[in-house]
C-alpha cells in the first residue's frame, strides 16, 4: 500500500468532494429541489474515503440509504448522483431510484439499498460469485450499527465465514440506528466482538482517522484476496446530520453534535496530519476546494438542465424485454 | 421430436443437465442437495456430474436467496431451491424487495438472471408450514415471472425456458407431482414463458387452470364428458407473462368458464383470471364465471381436514354444471 503525497491529496480530493456534495445535497432538498428523503453522510468521509482507497475498480461494493459518499469515493460519476437525487432521466437510475438507490454496475457499485440489512445477502452472492469464477476481486458491504442487529447479518457473516468468501463487512457504527442510539439497541459495544461468533477477524478502528481506515481495509482486502476469507471492521464515527434531513432530532442534545464536529472531524484531522507533512498547504487546499466547487457546480448545472423524464417511461426497465 | 414417459423428477433433472451443460454459469444453491439430491431428490445425480455448482447451504432461507441474486448481478446464473415454498416467507424481503426490483430501480442497468424453485402444494399432510400454493404472492408484485408447471413435459420446457431467461422467475412445483409420470420430449426442449396449452379441446366451457388444478380438471373433464358436457382445457403453465390471447379464444368459443386453482379462494390468481374476464370478454359471456380453490383457512393437517378444505373433483363438476346450466 502506497502512502506517497499523491494517494494522500487523493483521498483528502475525495473526502473534500463527498462533504461539499452532501452538503449542497442538503441546501438542495431544503431548497426543495430533491424530493423524497435523504440522509447525508457528513462527518463520516473517513469510513468511505478510507476504505475505497484500497479497492480496484473491479471490486464490488454495496452501500445503503446513506450511500453517496461510498458511490463517490468508488468513483461515481457526480452529474448522474446529482441527477438522479433531483429526478432526472439522466440520473444513474434514469430517476427511478433516487437517493436511497444509485448504483453503478460498470464500476462494481451493486447498488444503495433501502432496506437496512439489504446488502448482506446480496454480498455474500458476489462473494460467492467471485469464488465460482475463480477471480482475485473482493466484495464490501458498508451498512450501520442499526443493521448489525437485523437477521440477514448474521446469515451473511456465518455464511461468508463457512465458504471463506472475499468479503469486507464494513460497519460504519455512527451512534445512531435512525433514533435510537447503538449503546441502547446493541448487545455489544463494540460491533467488532460479533465477528467472534462467526469464526472471522473483528476489528474497530477510529473511523474518523481515514488512515487507520485505510490501513485496516487494506489489511482486510489483501486477505480476502489470498483467499483466507471475510473481516468484519468496525468503523467508530458520527452521523452529524439528523437520520434524515428535516429529523428533529429529539434523541439528542445539539452539543453532542458540536462537540464531534469541533473535535473530530475526519477531513479537519486529515487535513491537520497533512499539513505537518508539509504535503498540504494553503494553496493545495484553496485548490483542492475549488476544484470540488466546481466539479459539484457543473453537476448541478448538468441535473438542472437536463430532461425529467416522461411519465410513460416509468413503465419501462421492468424486464429485459419491456 | 421422439418423446419417453418419465416422471416430472426426471424431467427436472433432464432440463438442468441439458442447461448445465450448455452454459456454466448456472449453478444450485440451497439447502439437502449434495447428499440427499435435494429434498425430493429432484436433483439426484447432478452433484456428481457437476461437482462444485450444487452447493449445500446452511438453514439461511434470506442468504441463500440474497446470494443467488448477488451471484446473478455479478455474472452468473442460479438456480435457487427453496426446499418447501412456504419459506418464501423467510426470504421474501429478497424475493419481493430486491429480486423483483433491482433491474427497474437502478434504470435497467443490470439483468437479473435467476430461478426460484419452490415446491408448493398440500396433499401430503405435512400442515400448515409445508403445504402452501403461494404463487398470487408473486404475481402481485411487479419485476417477477412466474411458473407453475403441471406435466412432466411442461417442467422439462418450462424450466429451461426458465433458465435462459435474463429476469427472475418463481418457478412452483407441487411436491405431489414429482412422481407424475408423461412423456417427454427427448434433446432440447423449451416452452416460452407466457404460453398456455389447450390440452383438451371442447365447446362448452372452458376450464382455466394451471399446476396441481390440471390433474383435477382431467379427473373433472371425464365425468363431465359422461353428462355430455365437453370442456376446453387450458392448462396456463405461467402465470406471469399471462398467455390472454389464448384464454380469449377459448371463451370466446364456449361463452363459459371455470377457473380451478389449489391456492385459497380469496385474493387467489383466480380472481385475477375472473377480473381480466368480465372487462375483456363481458360480451361473451353467458354465465358468471365460476372459482374452484381451497378454502380460506390455513392447510390443516389430519386427512379428512385437508381433503375438506382442498378442491375435489365434485367441486369443479358443481362448478361446470352451474355455469353451464346442466
Amino acid at each position: 500500500m502506497s502512502d506517497d503525497a499523491k494517494t494522500l491529496m487523493s483521498i483528502y480530493k475525495t473526502m473534500v468532494t463527498i462533504r461539499k456534495f452532501e452538503t449542497m445535497a442538503g441546501e438542495l432538498f431544503a431548497a426543495g429541489k430533491i424530493p423524497g428523503f435523504i440522509h447525508l453522510s457528513i462527518g463520516q468521509e473517513g469510513s468511505s474515503t478510507g476504505v475505497c482507497s484500497v479497492l480496484r475498480p473491479d471490486d464490488y461494493l454495496i452501500t445503503t440509504h446513506r450511500g453517496h459518499g461510498h458511490v463517490i469515493a468508488k468513483g461515481g460519476n457526480l452529474n448522474r448522483m446529482v441527477a438522479e437525487l433531483m429526478g432526472r432521466k439522466t440520473g444513474y437510475c434514469k430517476g427511478k431510484g433516487g437517493s436511497m438507490h444509485i448504483a453503478d454496475f460498470s464500476l462494481g457499485i451493486l447498488g444503495a439499498n433501502g432496506v437496512v440489512a439489504g446488502g448482506f445477502p446480496i454480498i455474500a452472492g458476489a462473494g460467492l460469485s467471485i469464488k465460482l469464477r475463480k477471480t482475485d476481486q473482493v466484495a464490501v458491504c458498508f451498512f450501520g450499527d442499526g443493521a448489525s442487529n437485523r437477521g440477514p447479518f448474521h446469515e451473511a457473516l456465518n455464511m461468508a465465514s463457512i465458504w471463506k468468501l472475499p468479503i469486507l463487512f464494513v460497519c460504519e457504527n455512527n451512534c445512531y440506528a435512525s433514533t435510537t442510539s447503538a449503546s441502547y439497541a446493541c448487545s455489544v459495544i463494540d460491533i467488532s466482538a460479533r465477528a467472534h461468533g462467526y469464526g472471522i477477524p473483528g476489528l474497530s478502528v477510529d473511523g474518523n482517522d481515514v488512515l487507520a481506515v485505510r490501513k485496516a481495509a487494506a489489511e482486510a482486502v489483501e486477505r480476502a484476496r489470498r483467499g483466507e476469507g471475510p473481516t468484519l471492521l468496525e468503523n467508530k464515527t458520527y452521523r452529524r446530520r439528523g437520520h434524515f434531513e428535516g429529523d428533529p432530532q429529539r434523541y439528542r442534545e445539539q452539543t453532542e453534535v458540536v462537540e464531534w464536529e469541533k473535535k473530530n472531524d475526519p477531513i479537519n484531522r486529515f487535513a491537520i496530519l497533512l499539513r505537518k507533512k508539509k504535503i498540504l498547504t494553503k494553496d493545495l487546499e484553496d485548490e483542492v476546494a475549488a476544484k470540488a466547487d466546481s466539479e459539484l457546480k457543473e453537476a448541478l448545472q448538468f441535473a438542472e438542465q437536463s430532461e425529467w423524464p416522461k411519465p410513460e417511461e416509468a413503465l419501462e426497465d421492468l424486464f429485459i424485454n419491456s | 421430436m421422439s418423446e419417453r414417459i418419465m416422471s416430472c423428477s426426471a424431467a427436472i433433472a433432464e432440463a438442468l443437465t441439458g442447461e448445465m451443460s450448455r452454459d456454466e454459469r448456472i449453478f444450485i444453491i440451497g439447502e439437502d442437495l449434495v447428499y440427499h439430491g435435494g429434498i425430493f431428490g429432484q436433483f439426484k445425480g447432478l452433484p456428481e456430474k457437476f461437482p462444485g455448482r450444487i452447493i449445500d447451504t446452511p438453514i439461511s432461507e434470506t442468504c441463500i436467496v440474497g446470494s443467488g441474486l448477488g451471484a446473478a448481478l455479478t455474472g452468473m446464473r442460479p438456480l435457487i431451491d427453496l426446499h418447501f415454498a412456504d419459506f418464501v416467507t423467510c426470504a421474501m424481503d429478497e424475493i419481493a424487495n430486491q429480486s423483483a426490483k433491482i433491474r427497474y430501480m437502478f434504470g435497467g442497468q443490470v439483468k437479473v438472471p435467476l430461478v426460484i424453485w419452490a415446491p408448493d402444494g398440500a396433499g401430503l399432510g405435512a400442515a400448515a408450514h409445508h403445504s402452501q400454493s403461494l404463487e398470487s404472492w408473486f404475481v402481485h408484485t411487479p419485476g417477477l415471472k412466474v411458473v407453475v408447471p403441471s406435466e412432466p413435459a411442461d417442467v422439462k420446457g418450462l424450466l429451461t425456458a426458465s433458465l435462459r431467461e435474463d429476469d427472475p422467475v418463481v418457478f412452483f412445483q407441487h411436491k405431489k407431482l414429482f412422481a407424475k409420470e408423461g412423456p417427454v420430449p427427448e434433446g432440447e426442449y423449451v416452452i416460452p414463458l407466457g404460453t398456455a396449452a389447450v390440452k383438451r379441446q371442447g365447446k362448452d366451457v372452458t376450464l382455466l387452470t394451471y399446476g396441481s388444478g390440471y390433474y383435477l380438471t382431467v379427473e373433472a373433464v371425464k365425468e363431465l364428458a359422461g353428462l355430455g358436457i365437453e370442456a376446453e382445457v387450458i392448462d396456463l403453465r405461467t402465470l406471469k407473462p399471462l398467455d390472454f390471447k389464448t384464454i380469449a379464444e377459448s371463451l370466446k368459443k364456449t361463452y363459459r368458464a371455470v377457473v380451478i386453482h389449489e391456492a385459497c379462494l380469496t385474493g387467489g390468481f383466480g380472481a385475477e383470471l375472473v377480473a381480466r374476464i368480465s372487462s375483456e370478454l363481458f360480451d361473451y359471456l353467458d354465465a358468471p364465471v365460476l372459482r374452484v380453490a381451497t378454502k380460506d383457512v390455513p392447510i390443516p393437517f389430519s386427512p379428512p381436514l385437508e381433503k375438506f378444505v382442498l378442491p375435489s373433483v365434485e367441486d369443479v363438476v358443481k362448478a361446470v354444471r352451474q355455469v353451464t346450466y346442466r
